[in-house]
């Protein structure tokens, strides 16, 4: 076991060896060695906030996890579920938050590229999607509170409500992080700036998109699972 | 040596007393306030366990002060069985959330795990604090539902920590059981927000933050024990959460998530009168998603125990850990098994047998990594030149509760055996020991161990070795006659047994497990002592006086602002060298560049 490197044997192997054991000190995973030190380049440190997002992420897929489990045992074990209709809106909130999976996406590649106000300018329009998405579920609430159908009414109306606002809190919460960008998008001047920043916008991108998907398969879950 | 360093920039200390002691964003800091947390917690919990002692050994008696303090749930001083319900509820909530999950990680994780990867801060130091800050918003909610006085004034909800729906899930099942149940909700969701904060925190510190040379196999094993405890609480709290919120939304939104149809209680008919309707719900769904919670919990308790055991040994043993991969896969493993066995708690709840067996067996395989662990750690002491400090004391005293504890597990794992002991005092007795009483042995040990690095000064040796031997025969005395309760069939939670001529034999045990439960309890006052007369009054410990090998031991003590002094250490060997043939001293840092090392002492666990 010659390529292990533990215990008390020297570290023989440094930086740039290509070792397929533990990749390299640090064993963060950054890929980009270049730069006088790769350990301590800024690249692999402001890697945590794209770790930290995929660490997150797994937390609320446990969440939706247990509450997925949770509807298909309470579906499951009584008779008293009645198919909740659709609330029509549902369709536009579904196309809006779509579209702002690639307008962020578009902002990302626009900073990747160094073309700054393209990259201000779609995440901007992203974050007016996500609102656009956000009041489009409370719509889609009023339309089945005007139809008197509440938390309370039935099970598949107690979820359909619990689902949405969880998954409008997390959204929310992607808001407020896009809105940050925002805010500082004007402070890349230094090459250490830049970094970050990149890799807080590939958080935020990840994230996004999550709630993406995530919308999608509660919106499958909620009216096409049976 | 100056240039095996790496130069980082260096982060000037805060200087308002705000920012450095109460909103501070120093690891170091949040660790300790965390360790007061559960400091003032868990006097919060022995004192109910003290009161419930006494009732059930003195049955009938009158406490003035009592009676003064909870006029309703205690008139004139004569304890309600409601209340007694409640102070068993509170003990198990706060015990378990606030003093075993905050102190062994939220405390000497946050404190430790940062320094012994050689980093200079936690990735992000400002969820850090939040996540303290929220977990001690959560901490005083909980106390809010103690004192919270309705018309009944019990000290909070009476449903047990599990709160098993549908009591849990009607707020006129009992006193309590209105707004102090609400609380005790919102209370540990908050708590989970707090837990799943720091989780993230420290699950990316460890991964993005080691220094040069802190291979993964080079983490010492308290690290390794930090980061599984993490990874639990990562995927295990969001799932208690979620749960949290159906409950409540039962309470206040009359959803029926867990409220079964056709309820009758005090009385009323569920849909009738003052009762609303409810329809339709499974109180079993509440606990899968409570257990599939609860169980990943207890390791989250003990495996940081494990981790620091493991280190203390090795450090006192002057002998490398036995089987150093062994070691970190067997936590691996228990970690991972622990997703699949909350069935265990639900034997009796009517699930089908071929469930109940698959669930059994899993549980019983979780004695497998377990006795790695015992037979690792029996393997690292034999042959030792043990230093019996007080520290190296109570993590023999961890080893010897862990196995004790751990034993009867192997009993309660099983099916045929569970469903007789179910809900008897063989249960309390099984996991006081492991999860309450052995993790608490961990965080003894490790408080006598790191002090002087936390402190700059010793804890008082004499004191020390005297506050171990009482409560380690303390416990003994308190949970070994539990288990002959049990078996007996003396049902838990019960406020008292002067109904039930077939327990009057065991009266006098009673009394004896009450004795020493209150010998026990006054000793920790010892322990105070001489934690707070050290900090200011101990001997003067320089930077590394247990001749250890871990990073944190090549700073001052107590730490500067950044760790290092502006420096990060680069690691070139192992975390457990201890008594290497030919080294000059018995024992290798890790940052020693020098050091010529020969081969065969085989630490790692694959031979050279």
């Amino acid at each position: 076991m010659a390529t292990m490197v533990t215990g008390t044997r020297p570290r023989t192997r440094e930086r740039g060896s290509a070792s397929p054991g533990f990749p390299g000190p640090g064993g963060n995973g950054s890929r980009k060695r270049n730069g006088d030190d790769p350990f301590f380049h800024p690249d692999s440190r402001s890697n945590r906030y794209r770790i930290g997002v995929w660490v997150a992420l797994a937390a609320i897929v446990m969440m939706f996890t247990a509450l997925t489990s949770a509807y298909i045992v309470r579906a499951a074990s009584s008779d008293d579920w009645q198919a909740l209709p659709m609330p029509r809106i549902l369709a536009f909130s579904t196309a809006v938050i779509l579209i702002s999976s690639a307008t962020i996406e578009a902002a990302r590649r626009k900073l990747k590229a160094d073309l700054h106000s393209g990259y201000t300018t779609w995440l901007g329009l992203t974050t007016v999607l996500g609102l656009a998405f956000l009041v489009s579920q409370l719509l889609a609430w009023r339309q089945l509170v005007r139809q008197g159908v509440y938390v309370a009414s039935h099970p598949h109306s107690s979820f359909f409500y619990l689902l949405t606002a969880t998954h409008g809190v997390h959204l929310l919460g992607g808001l407020f992080g896009i809105l940050y960008l925002l805010l500082r998008s004007r402070r890349t001047e230094t090459e250490l700036m830049r970094i970050r920043t990149l890799a807080a916008v590939d958080a935020a991108t990840i994230y996004w998109h999550f709630m993406d998907a995530l919308w999608i398969y509660l919106f499958l879950l909620l009216f096409f699972w049976r | 040596m100056s240039e095996e360093h790496e130069t980082v920039h260096r982060h000037p200390a805060p200087t308002g007393f705000i920012r450095k002691y109460i909103f501070s964003v120093d690891h170091k800091v949040i660790g300790i306030q965390y360790i007061m947390l559960a400091l003032v917690a868990v006097v919060v919990g022995m004192v109910m366990s003290v009161l419930m002692r006494m009732n059930l050994s003195w049955p009938g008696t009158n406490w003035p002060i009592l009676g003064t303090l909870f006029p309703g749930g205690a008139p004139e001083g004569m304890m309600t069985p409601e209340f007694y319900l409640s102070l068993v509820t509170m003990h198990g909530t706060i015990m378990v959330f606030f003093v075993l999950t905050t102190a062994p990680q939220g405390g000497f994780g946050n404190y430790f795990l940062p320094i012994q990867i050689g980093a200079e801060d936690m990735a992000f130091p400002v969820l850090n604090m939040l996540s303290f800050w929220v977990t001690f918003v959560g901490f005083v909610v909980i106390l809010t539902a103690i004192f919270y006085s309705g018309a009944e004034s019990t000290v909070g909800p009476i449903g047990g920590w599990t709160g098993y729906a549908p009591l849990s899930a009607l707020p006129n099942s009992g006193p309590g059981q209105g707004m102090g149940m609400n609380l005790w909700i919102i209370s540990i969701a908050i708590f989970c927000i707090g837990s799943l904060l720091g989780a993230l925190n420290f699950i990316t510190t460890l991964l993005n933050m080691r220094t040069r040379g802190m291979s993964l196999m080079r983490m010492p094993l308290t690290c390794w024990a930090w980061f599984t405890t993490a990874v639990l609480a990562l995927l295990s709290f969001p799932v208690l959460l979620g749960g949290g919120i159906l409950l409540l939304l039962d309470r206040i939104a009359l959803t029926s998530f867990f409220i079964p149809g056709g309820l009758y209680l005090s009385g009323v008919l569920s849909g009738t009168g003052n009762f609303p309707l409810h329809t339709g719900g499974s109180p079993i769904l509440w606990q899968h998603l409570f257990w599939f919670f609860g169980h990943p919990e207890v390791y989250i308790a003990i495996l940081p125990g494990m981790g620091a055991t493991s280190h203390i040994l090795a450090t006192f043993a002057r002998k490398p850990v036995f089987g150093y991969r062994a070691m970190v896969f067997a936590i691996f493993a228990i970690g991972l098994l622990g997703f699949f066995v909350w069935g265990h708690h639900m034997f009796i709840s009517g699930m089908s047998p071929y469930s109940a067996m698959t669930f059994s067996i899993l549980t019983l395989s979780i004695g497998v990594p377990s006795a790695v662990k015992t037979f690792n750690w029996l393997g690292t002491l034999w042959g030792g030149r043990i230093r019996f400090t007080t520290a190296m004391l109570f993590a023999l005293g961890f080893v010897s509760l862990f196995v004790a504890g751990g034993i009867t597990g192997l009993v309660l794992g099983q099916t045929s055996l569970d469903l007789p002991m179910h809900d008897t005092y063989f249960v309390p007795a099984h996991f006081h020991l492991v999860m309450g009483v052995a993790s608490i042995f961990g965080m003894f040990a490790a408080t006598y161990f790191w002090f002087p690095k936390m402190f700059g000064r010793f804890m008082n040796e004499k004191l020390g070795k005297l506050h171990f031997w009482i409560t380690f025969i303390g416990v003994y005395c308190i949970f070994v006659p539990m288990h002959t309760m049990g078996i007996v069939g003396m049902p838990r939670r019960f406020a008292q047994f002067t109904e039930y001529e077939f327990l009057a034999t065991l009266h006098p045990l009673v009394v004896f497990v009450s004795i020493s439960a209150i010998v026990t309890v006054l000793v920790q006052v010892l322990f105070y002592f001489n934690l707070f007369w050290s900090i200011f009054k101990g001997e003067k410990a320089p930077e590394n006086p247990w001749e250890a090998t871990t990073l944190e031991w090549t700073t001052t003590s107590p730490p500067p602002h950044d760790n290092f002094a502006g420096h990060l250490p680069v690691v070139h060997h192992g975390p457990y060298e201890f008594s290497v043939p030919g080294a000059p001293r018995d024992f290798i840092m890790q940052t020693d560049a020098e050091a010529e090392v020969t081969s065969g002492n085989g630490h790692d666990g694959h031979g050279h």
